[in-house]
């Protein structure tokens, strides 16, 4: 049994091919009853964002595993050919499967690390597959396993803490001034792309209360009614300077909109409450001596970019920290897996030894027919004692290579020697035996 | 038995005070839980320091000045206790406790005799408690304002260091700088009330317009301004700061002169 990965991501593969392959939500479903139709594939998991279309599969076999995947995903678009997407793709088996997954989940093989979509993203996917009953003991496990990673690089690391866009910068700059901003008022000044997502971010932060003016009095009433704001004529919005807590500036225009003298008016009449300042106009349309006002803080665009760039510089050392919480956690679940292939033969190997044991016992009881209670139950007592001291080695070792190298090898062994060849292969009621610690963490312990 | 708690306290307040500044320098959040577990200990041990002491004295309890600064330092940390319980700025402590161990320290090396007032009323005990409780609320004010001209710095120059990432956001320390203002000035009021009081019943006399009353008075008159200002004017912000600093200044000389000359011995 074994984990493949097979899929293209930002890194790999453009947008004209990415959007090919991409599924929507809507035919997930079919997507996935398509892929575990194909011989050898036991589970399966789609995760299909804008940026990813990876399928992670439990296989029989690893070679016939990516070939089917492959054929899988060239189907999923008819102008699509499996040749051409071959140079895209990248396949992951087992510990790397694992690794990339887990990477993938934590947001460290993100366009940009640690943001926080991707997780949901899995989630999503995950649900799908236990919706349509494509993802099994295996694959729930790792997946779960997955998710729970993510949330614990994010927890212990700064990996998302810090804002990795100038709008959002401007956000975090400003919680650094407001504690509370859903009492503050943002004046819009222009309609810049930046400043209009800078407002937005801010509005979904809490802000509740908008002001925007535009030089084309119409731009400003489209962007009151998306922001649920107040439109302010374009002549008059120096007056209105202070109202607002935070001011966003991004026109097209060529001189200062805003000067000195009218921050310094402003913060008067705020009576010095704090007014925060953004210009994300080039040429600006701040004064730039409004950042030696008092009580006044001007950021332009280049203070935003700094700020973005020592996030991120921030971002990558946390990453470095994830890596290796990642590292541990993929070594975690391998000897997860390796218990879990060793167990049912265990299983197997104990059952039959039963099933002989009882037989002969029942046969030697027919011709003993006058034995007494009591020497009966010492022929059933050697004979158990007989099979278990036969049997002891064997699952010892069993248990003890369960985690080597070799396991995979034994447990070939143990089948043939004790004739084992109908191992369950549905592992679904073998699991509650793996999770009791004495079969995957002490291979040396008592017999039972 | 209270002065081997009022050790234990010192010693885990210098501890803490240590933790919290290594907090301050470096990103590790661990640390704060740890300078605040340490905190909490010495807080309580401080506390059956002060209860014991109570207890077991044959005056009336806050007359001497070590008294009166054991329990200006005790009632400092539970204040910022409460703060970091209702806002989880750990970074408060980073400032307090220095502040808290310097004032323990101080009250260890003062001789445990100096009377505050001649104890002649069981009054005055009132007059101590709560012109120690304003200061208190000034001290705040003090720490606050700090606070807020560190992070007003490091806002106008950009420099979005450890410390930028640690301190809470302006409006924040404004608020909190008022709120202690407000609430220690009028408990400074009642405690020299109170005072003038128990002097009328002792001396006959209000006031005997000493050096330090007279600084303890313009103090007042100082932070009445102060108050005022920001209600009406909008004294707020860094102004506010820089004048809560002040303030605190003035009140650190008026304890200094409390102490040199044994505040109302002179009858």
């Amino acid at each position: 049994m074994n984990i493949i990965a097979v899929g293209i991501s930002h890194k790999t593969a453009p947008i004209e091919v990415r959007e090919k392959l991409a599924v929507p939500e809507s035919r997930l479903g079919e997507a996935l009853r398509r892929l575990c139709a194909y011989p050898g594939i036991k589970e399966g998991v789609l995760l299909s964002t804008c940026n990813r279309v990876e399928v992670y599969a439990v296989v029989e076999d690893v070679d016939a595993g990516y070939a089917r995947v492959q054929e899988f995903l060239a189907d999923t678009h008819l102008s699509l050919s499996s040749e051409q997407l071959t140079p895209h793709l990248y396949w992951l088996t087992n510990d790397r499967a694992i690794w990339h997954l887990f990477r993938v989940a934590a947001s460290l093989d993100s366009m940009i690390v640690g943001e926080p979509q991707i997780l949901g993203q899995l989630k999503d996917a995950f649900e799908a597959a236990l919706t349509h009953k494509t993802s099994s003991v295996i694959l729930n496990k790792v997946v779960k396993k997955a998710i729970s990673v993510a949330k614990k690089v994010r927890t212990e690391t700064k990996i998302a803490e810090t804002a990795v866009s100038v709008s959002y910068a401007a956000v975090e700059l400003a919680k650094k001034i407001f504690s509370n901003l859903s009492e503050k008022t943002v004046l819009l000044v222009g309609a810049g792309e930046m400043a209009k997502l800078a407002a937005k971010h801010l509005v979904s932060n809490g802000v509740r209360r908008v002001m925007i003016t535009t030089r084309n009095p119409q731009g400003a009433l489209e962007l009151a009614e998306r922001f649920n704001g107040v439109a302010i004529p374009f002549g008059d919005f120096r007056r209105e300077l202070a109202e607002a807590d935070i001011v966003l500036c991004s026109t097209g225009a060529s001189q200062y909109l805003i000067r000195a003298e009218d921050v310094q008016q402003a913060v008067r009449r705020r009576m010095n409450r704090p007014i925060f300042l953004i210009d994300i106009s080039v040429p600006r349309n701040i004064e730039p001596a409004v950042k030696d006002i008092d009580n006044a803080f001007l950021f332009d665009i280049d203070d935003l970019e700094a700020r973005v760039e020592q996030n991120l510089e921030v971002r990558h050392r946390e990453a470095a920290k994830a890596e290796r919480m990642i590292e541990e956690e993929v070594a975690g679940i391998l000897h997860w897996l390796k218990s879990l292939e060793v167990t049912p033969t265990i299983v197997a190997l104990r059952k039959r030894a039963e099933e002989i044991k009882q037989s002969e016992i029942e046969k030697a009881m027919g011709r003993l027919g006058h034995l007494s209670t009591q020497d009966r139950s010492t022929i059933e007592g050697l004979a158990s004692a007989i099979v278990n001291k036969l049997l002891h080695g064997s699952l010892v070792t069993l248990k003890v290579e369960a985690n080597g190298a070799g396991s995979m090898m034994f447990v070939e062994a143990a089948k043939r020697f004790f004739n084992l060849d109908n191992v369950p292969s549905d592992k679904s009621e073998d699991v509650p035996v793996v999770s009791e610690p004495d079969l995957d963490r002490e291979p040396s312990g008592k017999d039972r | 038995m209270p002065v081997v708690f009022f050790m234990a306290t010192m010693v885990l307040y210098l501890v803490g005070t240590a933790f919290f500044l290594a907090y301050l320098l470096r990103r590790s959040e661990a640390l704060s839980k740890v300078s605040l577990i340490v905190t909490g200990i010495g807080f309580l041990a401080h506390t059956i320091a002060l209860l014991t002491k109570m207890m077991g004295a044959d005056h009336a309890p806050l007359t001497s000045v070590h008294e009166a600064m054991s329990f200006f330092s005790w009632a400092l940390v539970l204040v910022f206790l409460i703060v970091e319980v209702r806002h989880r700025i750990p970074v408060l402590g980073s400032f307090i406790l220095p502040l808290a161990l310097i004032s323990l320290i101080s009250a260890a090396a003062l001789p445990k005799e100096v009377p505050t007032l001649e104890p002649v009323l069981k009054t005055v005990w009132l007059h101590v408690t709560l012109s120690v409780l304003g200061t208190v609320g000034f001290a705040v004010a003090f720490v606050a304002g700090l606070m807020y001209l560190i992070q007003d710095g490091l806002l106008k120059s950009k420099r979005f260091n450890v410390l930028y990432a640690k301190l809470p956001p302006l409006d924040f320390l404004d608020r909190l700088n008022q709120q202690s203002i407000v609430m220690g000035f009028p408990l400074l009021t009642l405690g020299i009330i109170a005072g003038a009081l128990s002097a009328e019943f002792a001396r006959g006399s209000y006031l005997n317009w000493n050096p330090e009353q007279l600084w303890a008075l313009v103090t007042w008159v100082f932070y009445f301004v102060v108050l005022l200002g920001r209600l009406t004017v909008g004294w707020r912000a860094k102004r506010a700061a820089y004048l809560t600093i002040i303030g605190f200044a003035g009140v650190i000389l008026t304890f200094i002169g409390v102490v040199l000359k044994g505040h109302g011995a002179v009858g």
